[in-house]
């Protein structure tokens, strides 16, 4: 049993890829994330850093569910997350959501919007069928778009607007628990902006607890209470967000702030 | 006494045809590099810095893009009056051009060595053995380890960093005056990204490479440049050096900018300091457009922004902006760097 603040605990958590051995030439492994450990407390917001490569989409996913676990142990809110199957499994499928990078290829291009956002209250029966259109069009607006776009296709919002779309569908799910999977990266810095606030108001409203998987150490540094280091599927360093940028024990952590260029740092 | 300065962009127009209409992706922008000079180009998606790049160097022109007018003066000659042959020989030797994706921008059935000695041999009339050994110095010159093994990879044996570096290898094989960097660091990773940053800021140095440095990362500017040109709509709102800009901008436009990026350095903390916003985002400038193009985002905007063209209003050494609100005190100064 974990502390009873600890929402997600993650141990020892493992991925790796296995090439089949092909005509004869034996297959090769890939080991994609090997034992990260962490843990994150209730209504907290904790930051997922590292450049490509380094295994922390691989962590978020498999956090969810959404690709397997070669070994280790997560358990949210007491439920031993890997070890789910049947309702159990679908009921922690809906208090815990994601928001990709780019909604844009997270929607299916044929459908209207509204229908997608719709889709997971009908799929965990969280309102009667007469009250799902209302309900769409308050999350829309609440997210900053508006009613009638409801009826549109994916491909005629913009990118932040898309953006919003992710997040409004990943909380129609009523989740207590959201990965947010580089949300800003493909954005404007007017719209990031945009995005971030609205992420930060969503959480303070219902409480929700985030992981922010970013190589942007601005926005981890903005947005985070706490926060993993990774680096070759290693966790390098976790800590609070200030301990990490104000004192890094890891020289990743060191190489990683070195590398950021501040818009306001003296020219060469 | 001034000299000419290599590169003189008076205003340029680039047009697109859309199926919505006329398109004005570079609006009458004014420009100067001086020779080993660096000028960012900041800006966001859909501002009109890739195409002023491209437009520059007339790669324009077949895909219902039009330049529509303006001058673009190098070396005291306008290179939009030159033959399709003329441009050619430009193109690679005189002024070459770093694009965002390495891994497109490579041939990937050719090893690198290849792709060098071609371009090489393409614009200087060398033998192949001469040719190689030039390519082996370019290597060298953007300090990829084993530069002689290097020559006969082919590009996916490289990482993304090695990749960035051979097109660089590839933009300064023939020596050119002008360095045209389209978001050069913008698919690599941080820590990789300052490696190229500062191999860039190198080559300015030791060969005295003039750069356009086109990118969206205020960052990067602020980290290579002295002067900083910020585009929106097609147009430069805001110009003038580097540090005056970013640390005190005048054009709402920049001061939103900055405000809404969050920093790494700044100490005080997350939400206690909500992140500033800009309502919207970035527009397309159609040709029947009016006014201000920032008008329907600005804060500060008054009727007359949205119906008339705004002024450019000259600050101290030569910084400028294009805005009804803000107080001439000298005269426009053209950008420079």
């Amino acid at each position: 049993m974990s502390a009873p603040d600890v929402l997600l605990d993650v141990r020892e958590l493992r991925k790796v890829y296995r090439t089949p051995a092909v005509l004869g030439r034996g297959g090769s492994e890939f080991v994609a994330v090997e034992g990260a450990s962490f843990t994150v407390r209730r209504g907290e917001t904790f930051g997922l850093i590292g450049e490509s490569g380094s295994g922390k989409t691989t962590v978020g996913r498999m956090l969810l569910r959404l690709l397997d676990a070669t070994s280790g142990y997560v358990e949210f809110d007491g439920y031993e997350v890997l070890r789910l199957a049947g309702p159990r499994l679908r009921d922690l499928r809906q208090r815990m959501q994601i928001v990709f990078q780019d909604s844009g290829s997270a929607f299916n291009p044929r459908l209207p919007v509204g229908e997608q956002v719709a889709f997971p209250m009908r799929k965990f029966r969280l309102h009667p069928e007469s009250e799902i259109k209302s309900r769409v069009v308050d999350l829309l607006e609440h997210v900053g778009l508006w009613a009638d776009q409801a009826q549109r296709y994916p491909h005629e919002f913009s990118g932040g607007q898309r953006q919003r779309l992710g997040i409004a569908r990943a909380l129609a799910a009523q989740p207590d628990f959201v990965v947010l999977d580089e949300p800003t990266s493909a954005l404007d810095v007017s719209v990031q902006g945009q995005i971030l606030n609205l992420l930060c108001d969503l959480q303070d409203e219902r409480g929700l607890t985030l992981i922010l998987i970013s190589h942007n150490l601005a926005v981890i540094q903005h947005m985070c209470d706490h926060a993993a280091v990774m680096h070759e599927g290693h966790v390098v360093e976790t800590g609070s967000v200030d301990e990490l940028f104000g004192a890094p024990r890891s020289d990743i952590t060191r190489q990683l702030l070195d590398a950021v260029l501040e818009p306001t740092a003296p020219a060469g | 006494m001034m000299q000419e300065p290599l590169l003189a962009v008076e205003g340029l127009r680039t047009h697109f045809s859309t199926e919505h209409g006329i398109v004005k992706a570079v609006d009458g922008v004014d420009f100067t590099i001086e020779r080993g000079g660096i000028l960012g180009m900041v800006g966001e998606s859909g501002s009109g810095k890739s195409v002023t790049g491209l437009s520059i160097l007339r790669l324009l022109e077949s895909r219902n893009a039009t330049i529509a007018g303006g001058r673009v003066l190098f070396d005291g000659e306008d290179l939009l009056t030159k033959s399709a042959k003329e441009m050619r020989e430009i193109r690679g030797r005189r002024i070459s051009m770093v694009f965002q994706n390495a891994m497109t921008a490579l041939d990937p059935f050719f090893r690198v060595g290849d792709q060098l000695v071609e371009l090489i041999r393409l614009h200087q009339r060398v033998d192949r053995r001469t040719a190689r050994a030039k390519a082996l110095e370019a290597l060298e010159l953007v300090r990829i380890p084993e530069p002689g093994r290097r020559l006969s990879s082919y590009p996916h044996q490289l990482s993304g960093g090695q990749r960035q570096r051979v097109i660089i290898a590839l933009a300064l094989a023939c020596g050119p005056d002008l360095l045209i960097a389209d978001e050069p660091t913008t698919a690599l990773d941080a820590t990789v990204q300052k490696q190229i940053i500062d191999l860039l800021l190198e080559v300015n140095r030791e060969l005295g490479t003039a750069i356009l440095m086109i990118t969206h990362d205020f960052g990067v500017v602020a980290h290579t440049c002295r002067t900083v040109a910020v585009m929106y709509a097609g147009r430069i709102v805001e110009a003038g050096d580097v540090r005056r800009v970013l640390e005190t901008p005048e054009h709402p436009y920049t001061l939103g900018l900055m405000r809404a990026v969050p920093r790494v350095k700044s100490g005080g903390r997350r939400r206690s300091d909500r992140l500033h916003q800009i309502s919207g985002s970035p527009p397309v400038r159609m040709a029947d457009a009016e006014g201000c193009a920032f008008a329907p985002r600005c804060p500060e905007a008054v009727q007359r922004c949205s119906t008339a063209e705004p002024p450019r209003i000259g600050f101290d050494a030569g910084h400028s902006v294009l805005c009804h609100q803000r107080l001439p005190i000298t005269e426009a100064g053209r950008v420079s760097a």
